[in-house]
């Protein structure tokens, strides 16, 4: 479905990407490793055109996602789409009901019926396992890993076909994290998600992936099956960040 | 009859670029053929490369040289040079595993990992968690566990998780690694009756069997895997 070719991208003289290609197939969840800088995110922001590459391209279902304009990508982002940022507040509006934020997306797809709206808002925040009576207070005072489930219902309640995920389960506790992982894993499953999800925890990864991508400065170095890349590593980068892990 | 899962010339060493890249040959020129209805237990000293060839039959080691041909979907497939949605799909349908550890998922419950293999292949959900239940009540695992995450459970107790994982979905083709290797005797008579009504049923298994008496009851021969000659 997601095709993308010959990714170059420098910022000034570093080199953010260099010539990356990636396949995203249907159902599939693709998971992006490798440490800070490696340009995992970059990757992430060139994929789902917020950012435009050097060089390269990036297809949609055959279509480049860097000729079709702003409103096409907009509308991309709305409907077949959906991006999950790792700070929650990126993805939620902060100064609208938690209800409000997930119908928010209904309603930017057409949706006009309030009452359905709010049926499908509480629904998606039991699937989420958002306590119903929360519905109208505000994602601020919402803890942190209730905000990023909140900000997960906002994503999929429009049922977007691909869902990027950047770092969805930094910044919260292990406890949540796991919790997160979980819904993550369940709902892709439910749903024939595809997920491409950026994350620099191997554990993560592990749990979640089909394939693996392992980028190292802008490089893809290895990539394949993700236990056979996690247990039987070939590149010296992808050894060192496998032994590197406390007892993935 | 065709085979299930043959090698040819399977190969396997392990480049260790963090010690100087030193290099260790493992497995070498590794031809074994198992049948439908037919168990193999593998054969030879410990690090001999038993583990190493069973983790490279389901494509968990990538092979090094040589073919692993299984038969999937009515034909042969080559797991050594699939793709990767070849090999899950594979996994799905026609092999198994089933290792010494569990790699629990937190949060889920016992009931639900022992379905998820069933599900996967289609099985309606109600039917795949009432044959998880039987499963793991046929391995003396009490209901009260049933709904709990085996995170916290003895070593014991997740092998027959994992036992129970392995064998519900009824594959084709089943690796067995050490599979009775934490049980007590009673269990260890339970996993000896479902290796052999396994076989009954056309499954080909391949397995590492320290256990003696696992052994004779299950195993119809031994394959041997010796230490690679030429190392160091």
């Amino acid at each position: 479905m997601l095709t993308a070719e010959g990714l170059t991208l420098h910022f000034g003289v570093i080199p953010a990407l260099v010539d990356v290609a990636i396949e995203v197939a249907e159902g599939e969840v693709v998971a992006i490793v490798g440490e800070s800088g490696s340009g995992k995110t970059t990757l992430l922001r060139v994929l789902s055109g917020l950012m435009a590459p050097d060089a390269g391209s990036v297809r949609w279902l055959g279509a480049d996602v860097h000729a079709m304009g702003e409103a096409a990508r907009r509308r991309l982002m709305r409907t077949d789409w959906g991006f999950v940022h790792q700070n929650p507040r990126d993805g939620l509006r902060l100064n609208v009901s938690a209800g409000g934020n997930v119908g928010e997306r209904l309603m930017a797809v057409g949706a006009r019926h309030y009452g359905n709206i709010r049926a499908q808002a509480i629904e998606w925040l039991a699937r989420v396992e958002v306590d119903a009576t929360r519905i109208d207070d505000l994602p601020r005072t919402f803890s942190g890993g209730m905000q990023q489930r909140l900000q997960i219902a906002r994503t999929l309640v429009t049922n977007p076909r691909l869902v990027f995920m950047d770092e969805p389960t930094g910044g919260l506790d292990v406890s949540v994290q796991a919790r997160l992982l979980d819904l993550i894993r369940t709902l892709s499953r439910e749903l024939g998600l595809s997920v491409l999800i950026v994350t620099h925890d191997i554990a993560a990864a592990r749990l979640l992936a089909d394939r693996i991508l392992v980028m190292r400065r802008g490089r893809v170095v290895e990539q394949g099956l993700t236990d056979r890349v996690l247990d039987d590593p070939q590149h010296p980068y992808t050894q060192l960040l496998v032994s590197s892990v406390l007892a993935a | 009859m065709s085979a299930a899962l043959r090698t040819e010339g399977l190969a396997k060493a392990f480049t260790l670029h963090l010690q100087g890249g030193v290099r260790i040959p493992v497995l070498g020129g590794v031809d074994l053929a198992v049948h439908p209805g037919e168990c193999v237990a593998l054969w030879g000293p410990s690090g001999a490369g038993k583990s190493t060839l069973m983790r490279c039959l389901y494509g968990n080691y990538g092979a090094g040289a040589g073919r692993i041909l299984l038969r999937h979907r009515g034909a042969e497939m080559d797991l050594a040079t699939a793709e990767p949605r070849a090999v899950i799909a594979a996994r799905r349908e026609t092999i198994g595993y089933v290792s010494q550890f569990l790699r629990v998922i937190p949060r889920v419950a016992t009931r639900d990992i022992v379905a998820e293999p069933m599900i996967a292949r289609g099985m309606a959900r109600e039917e795949a968690l009432a044959r998880a239940t039987a499963l793991l009540h046929r391995l003396n695992l009490p209901e009260r566990l049933h709904g709990l995450p085996p995170a916290t459970f003895s070593g014991g107790e997740q092998q027959r998780v994992n036992l129970a994982r392995g064998f519900a979905p009824g594959y084709p083709v089943l690796l067995l690694d050490e599979p009775t290797a934490s049980l007590d005797a009673a269990n260890r008579a339970v996993v000896i009756a479902m290796i052999n009504e396994a076989k009954a049923a056309g499954a080909a298994i391949i397995g590492i069997f320290h256990d003696a008496e696992v052994r004779g009851a299950v195993a119809d021969r031994l394959f041997d895997v010796l230490p690679h000659q030429d190392a160091a």
